[in-house]
C-alpha cells in the first residue's frame, strides 16, 4: 500500500540559519513541521498548514515561502533562514526591533511570519518585482504604504496589528543599512 | 493567601498612579516581551517537547446530528507507529465556555453537530497520527436535525439562563405598542448576521504530561484556571492536581475561554498511554469543534417626535446555540443604555440548532447588536432630515434610561465631537449616491462605540526581592492585549522602580487566581489587584523606614521622605511579598460603567463590480485611564478591523442540510488582509473612573469593535443609496441598487 512506503524514513540534510542538521524523516514531513517538531525551532508558526495565513514563511535562498506547503525532503540543497536566522531577543535585526518600537503585533503568533515575509518582499522589491498595483516605476525610491499593503497581503494578523506592521517595515526599508 | 484586598463598593478617590514621580502610566511604552515575540523565543502552547511526547489527531463526526453505531480501528491500528484509538466517554462534545468549573457535555457517541469530536488517533509522528485518522471507518445512523436557524424561527424560546444576571434576557417599560402608533417617524427594520469564528492566529494546542498522578497541560487558553478547573471534573481530578500554563496565547477573542476538546483528549491519552501527547487541532478543525459566534435575526424599531427624540426604543433578537447550552448572544446589551426614550423593549430568544457550540467572541452583544441599532439610527436621521450625530446628541440620557442609577462615566458626546473634527465630518457627503470619483461612489458614515465595564475578582503577588528586582505573579494571560507590560508598569510606578527591573509572570495556575482575559476586564482586575499589593508594600517599606506611608516617595529605586533616603533593597530584607486581590462591590450595582466611543469611517465603492474599499477612519474613545496607550491603541485597531471584517467580509456558512461549515479555512473566511485595512486613526479622550477601580480605568479590548461595522455600513449606504440588512455587506447585495453604467 502507498501509505507503507511513504512512510520509510529518508535521510537527508538540512541547513538553516548557516547550520547543517543530519535528519532521517517520513518523506511526509514538510518543511514547516521539520522545523517545528524535528529541529524544535519553533519561531516559525503554523497557522493553517494550507498557504492561507503565513504564519510559517521562512526564506529559502533568500526567497520568502509558506513553509507548510513545501516537503523537507525537497529543501537538501538550500539555504533557509528563519526567525531564530535574523536576530536573537537580546540581539534584534533592525526590522524586529522596528516591530517591537511601532507595536507591529499583539499577540505574537503571525509575527515570525511577517518579519520573514517582509524581508523576502523587500528584496522583491529591489529587484524590480511587479504587484497587483502595477508595474513599478524603476526609479521609484522607496516602497510605500500602499505597495506594503498589497505585496504583504499573504500574512494575516488576526489581531489586526497591520496599520503598525506597515509602519514598522516602511521604517526599516527607509532606514535600511542605517540601523544595521 | 490574600495579604490585602480592593473592594470597591464606593469610588476610590486618590489613586497613587497620579502620585508617582516618574510615570510609564499612560506613556507609550513598547512590550516587555516585545523581543521574545520578534524573535521566535516566546513559547506557545504546542511548542513543548517533553521527552517521549507523541502526537494526537482528533477523529469527528461525519454527520451533523444522529448516533456514531461503530469505529472500526483495525486498518489504522496496523499502520506504523500508531499507538492507540481512543474513544472515552470523559471526552468532551461540546466546547468549554467561561462559566463556572462544570464539565462542558460530554460522550463520543451522541452527534449533535458536523465534526465534534469523537476520539483520537495517537502515533509516535504526526503523519502517521494524520494518516491513520483516516483510515479508521465510521459508522452511524442519522437522524433529522435543525441547522437553519432562519427557517427555524417559529421554535425560538426565552434563554433559559441570564448568565449571572449579565445579560438582561427581556426587559419593558412604557407602552411600545401605543409608541409605535403614535410616533411621528418610525423606522421597523429586521436585520440578519451570520455565524463568524474567531480565528485567532494560533490554533487550539495542547501538551499533556502526567507524573505521578499530576498533570500538567500546556494549553492555549485565555483563563488557564476556568480551564484547569473544566478538565479537573472531566477527569475526575482535584483541581490542586492539575497545572495549566499558558504564558504565550496566540490571540483568543473569546474563542480560547473554556477546556477545548484538544485538551480533554491529550490529558485521557496522556494518561492512557503513559507518556506525554500533543493535540493540536487543525485550522479546519478550529473552525468546527471550537466555538463560534452564533448568528442573529434582530428587529430594531425606533420611533421618534419631530423634533428628533426618541419615544420608542425596541430590540428583539433571536439567535442559535445547542440544546441544553445556556450561553446566548445577547444582542440588545447596549440598547439599554445608549439613548434616551421612555418606551423601550429589548427581548432575546433562542432557536435550538445542530451547529457548533455558541460562545462569547469579542464584545458579545454589542459586536452584533450596535451594528444594526447604529444603522437603524441613521435610518431614522435620515427621516428626519437631521444629522446623524444631531441626532444621537439629542437623545443623550443624563442618567441609565431603564436603571435608576448614575453613569460612572460618560463622555459619548466629546467623543462625537472630536472625533468630527478630527475625521471632518462637516464636509461630508450629505446625499446618498452623490459624491463620486470616476467609477468609485464615495460615502462617509458614523457609528457610536459603548461596552461595558464589570469589576470581578482577581489576584496577584507582588514580591520586591533581595536584590531590588520586583516580581510580580498571576495566572493572568497576556493574549496579545499587554498584560505583561501595563503589570510592570503599575508595578515600576508604584514601587519606584525602573521598568527594567520588574518581572511578570502570568498564565501558570499554581499562581495567584485572575480573572482571566475575558470581556475586556482582565487588565483593570489584574491591575487593581497588583495595585493592592503595591500599596501594601509601599505601606510595608515605611515601616521598615521608619516613617509614615504618606511621607514617602519611591523613584529610581530609593525610599525618601523627610530626612530620609534609602535604597529600597535596603528595606526588604530577603524579600517582601504581597497578595493582592480584589473583590467586586456595590459599585457594580450602584452605578453603570460603560467605556464609550465614536467611529468615523469613509468608504468607496466601485460603481460598476460594487467592490467596498476602506479609505480612511478615526475613531475616538473615552475609557478611563489608558495604562498603555501603546497597546491600547493597537487594541483599538484591532476592534475597529474585526468591526470591518464583520460589516464586509466575515461569514461562517453552515450548510443548511447538513450543517457542515462550507468555509471551514482561512481562504475560504475571510478575515481582513493586509490591503483591506487604510491608517487606522485612534484618539483617546482624558477620562478618570473612580468609580471603576482603583485605576480609574475602563476596558479598552472590546470597545474597538463595538458599532465599527455599522460606521462601515452607514458609510456603504452614503456613498450608493443602498440599504443592505444581511451581513457581510459583500458585493452581490450592492449590485442590484447601484446606478445603471454609462454606455
Amino acid at each position: 500500500m502507498s501509505w507503507i512506503e511513504a512512510d520509510s524514513g529518508a535521510a537527508l540534510t538540512l541547513s538553516v540559519n548557516g547550520m547543517r542538521h543530519d535528519l532521517k524523516l517520513d518523506a511526509r514531513v514538510t518543511l514547516l513541521d521539520a522545523l517545528r517538531e524535528h529541529l524544535q525551532l519553533t519561531g516559525t508558526k503554523k497557522g493553517c498548514d494550507h498557504g492561507q495565513c503565513g504564519a510559517c514563511t521562512v526564506l529559502v535562498n533568500g526567497r520568502r515561502i509558506n513553509s507548510c506547503l513545501s516537503l523537507a525532503v525537497m529543501h537538501q540543497a538550500d539555504e533557509i533562514t528563519t526567525i531564530e536566522g535574523l536576530g536573537t531577543a537580546e540581539n534584534l535585526h533592525p526590522l524586529q526591533a522596528a516591530f517591537v518600537a511601532k507595536d507591529g503585533f499583539q499577540c505574537g503568533y503571525c509575527t515570525s511570519g511577517q518579519i520573514c515575509s517582509a524581508i523576502g518582499m523587500l528584496g522583491e522589491w529591489r529587484e524590480g518585482w511587479p504587484s497587483h498595483l502595477g508595474d513599478r516605476a524603476d526609479a521609484a525610491p522607496a516602497i510605500d504604504a500602499a505597495e506594503i499593503r498589497e505585496r504583504m497581503s499573504g500574512n494575516l494578523c488576526r489581531c489586526a496589528a497591520y496599520p503598525r506592521i506597515v509602519e514598522a517595515i516602511e521604517h526599516y526599508a527607509t532606514h535600511e543599512g542605517a540601523d544595521a | 493567601m490574600t495579604d490585602v484586598s480592593v473592594k470597591m463598593d464606593a469610588p476610590f478617590e486618590q489613586s497613587l498612579l497620579d502620585r508617582s514621580p516618574v510615570p510609564t502610566i499612560g506613556k507609550e511604552i513598547a512590550r516587555i516581551d516585545g523581543p521574545r515575540k520578534v524573535s521566535g523565543a516566546a513559547r506557545y502552547a504546542a511548542e513543548h517537547f517533553p521527552d517521549g511526547v507523541v502526537h494526537g489527531v482528533l477523529l469527528r463526526a461525519p454527520v451533523g446530528c444522529g448516533r456514531i453505531t461503530a469505529v472500526d480501528a483495525t486498518a489504522a491500528l496496523a499502520m506504523p507507529g500508531v499507538l492507540a484509538v481512543i474513544r472515552d466517554e470523559r471526552m468532551i462534545r461540546n466546547a468549554g465556555d467561561f462559566g463556572g468549573d462544570a464539565a462542558p457535555v460530554q460522550g463520543v457517541d451522541e452527534v449533535a453537530y458536523f465534526g465534534q469530536p469523537i476520539g483520537l488517533v495517537v502515533a509516535d509522528s504526526l503523519e502517521r497520527a494524520r494518516a491513520a485518522s483516516l483510515c479508521v471507518r465510521v459508522s452511524f445512523e442519522s437522524a433529522p436535525g435543525v441547522f437553519d436557524m432562519m427557517a427555524a424561527r417559529d421554535s425560538a424560546l426565552p434563554p433559559t439562563d441570564d448568565i449571572f444576571g449579565l445579560f438582561l434576557i427581556h426587559t419593558e417599560q412604557g407602552d411600545v405598542e401605543r409608541a409605535a402608533g403614535e410616533a411621528k417617524f418610525l423606522v421597523d427594520t429586521i436585520w440578519e448576521t451570520p455565524s463568524q469564528n474567531h480565528a485567532a492566529m494560533e490554533p487550539h494546542a495542547s501538551v499533556a504530561i502526567w507524573q505521578e498522578g499530576r498533570l500538567t497541560l500546556h494549553g492555549s487558553y485565555q483563563s488557564p484556571v476556568v480551564t484547569r478547573d473544566q478538565l479537573a471534573t472531566v477527569m475526575g481530578l482535584p483541581p490542586s492536581q492539575v497545572r495549566v500554563l499558558s504564558p504565550f496565547v496566540g490571540g483568543g477573542f473569546g474563542g480560547k475561554l473554556g477546556v477545548m476538546p484538544e485538551a480533554v483528549a491529550a490529558a485521557i491519552a496522556a494518561q492512557q498511554l503513559g507518556r506525554p501527547v500533543k493535540v493540536v487541532m487543525s485550522r479546519q478543525q478550529v473552525f468546527e469543534t471550537t466555538g463560534r459566534r452564533p448568528m442573529t435575526h434582530q428587529r430594531v424599531r425606533l420611533g421618534a417626535n419631530r423634533d428628533g427624540r426618541l419615544t420608542l426604543v425596541q430590540h428583539e433578537t433571536i439567535t442559535d446555540q445547542l440544546e441544553g447550552e445556556v450561553f446566548f448572544e445577547p444582542a440588545g446589551l447596549a440598547t439599554h443604555l445608549l439613548y434616551a426614550g421612555e418606551n423601550r423593549m429589548v427581548d432575546h430568544k433562542v432557536v435550538r440548532t445542530n451547529k457548533q457550540l455558541a460562545v462569547s467572541m469579542r464584545a458579545p452583544g454589542e459586536a452584533v447588536g450596535l451594528l444594526t441599532l447604529e444603522c437603524a439610527m441613521d435610518e431614522l436621521a435620515e427621516r428626519l432630515g437631521l444629522d446623524p450625530i444631531e441626532l444621537r446628541l439629542l437623545n443623550e440620557p443624563e442618567t441609565h434610561p431603564e436603571m435608576d442609577v448614575p453613569f460612572s462615566s460618560r463622555a459619548l458626546v466629546d467623543c462625537f465631537r472630536q472625533g468630527a473634527a478630527r475625521f471632518g465630518w462637516e464636509t461630508r457627503n450629505t446625499r446618498p449616491g452623490q459624491m463620486r470619483d470616476g467609477d468609485w461612489l464615495i460615502g462617509q458614515g458614523v457609528a457610536a462605540a459603548a461596552r461595558g465595564n464589570l469589576f470581578g475578582p482577581s489576584r496577584v503577588r507582588a514580591t520586591i526581592q533581595g536584590d531590588g528586582r520586583v516580581l510580580v505573579e498571576t495566572e493572568m494571560t497576556d493574549i496579545g492585549t499587554g498584560t505583561y507590560t501595563i503589570l510592570a508598569q503599575i508595578a515600576a510606578d508604584l514601587l519606584g522602580m525602573p521598568l527594567e527591573q520588574v518581572e511578570v509572570r502570568l498564565g501558570d495556575t499554581n499562581d495567584p487566581r485572575s480573572a482571566g482575559s475575558g470581556g475586556s476586564w482582565g487588565a483593570t482586575t489584574s491591575g487593581s489587584a497588583l495595585y493592592a499589593a503595591c500599596a501594601e508594600l509601599r505601606a510595608r517599606l515605611a515601616a521598615a523606614a521608619g516613617v509614615p506611608v504618606e511621607a514617602v516617595t519611591l523613584a529610581n529605586g530609593v525610599l525618601t521622605a523627610p530626612g530620609i533616603s534609602r535604597p529600597i533593597s535596603e528595606l526588604v530584607g530577603n524579600g517582601l511579598s504581597v497578595e493582592g486581590a480584589t473583590e467586586p462591590g456595590e459599585s457594580n450595582q450602584r452605578f453603570n460603567q460603560t467605556s464609550y466611543g465614536a467611529h468615523f469611517c469613509e468608504v468607496r465603492v466601485h460603481a460598476v463590480t460594487g467592490e467596498v474599499r476602506v479609505l480612511r477612519w478615526t475613531s475616538v474613545f473615552a475609557a478611563g485611564r489608558i495604562l498603555n496607550l501603546q497597546t491600547a491603541i493597537s487594541q483599538a485597531i484591532g476592534g475597529v478591523v474585526f468591526g470591518i471584517g464583520g460589516a464586509l467580509t466575515e461569514e461562517l456558512v453552515h450548510d443548511p442540510r447538513t450543517g457542515k461549515i462550507v468555509n471551514r479555512d482561512l481562504g475560504e473566511y475571510h478575515v481582513p488582509a493586509h490591503a483591506d485595512i487604510p491608517a487606522i486613526d485612534i484618539q483617546f479622550l482624558e477620562e478618570r473612573d473612580p468609580v471603576a477601580n482603583p485605576l480609574h480605568a475602563k476596558g479598552v479590548g472590546e470597545l474597538g469593535v463595538c458599532g465599527a461595522g455599522a460606521a462601515v455600513a452607514n458609510a456603504v449606504y452614503n456613498a450608493t443609496g443602498v440599504r443592505v440588512r444581511q451581513f457581510p455587506i459583500t458585493l452581490d447585495k450592492l449590485l442590484p441598487g447601484l446606478p445603471p453604467v454609462a454606455g
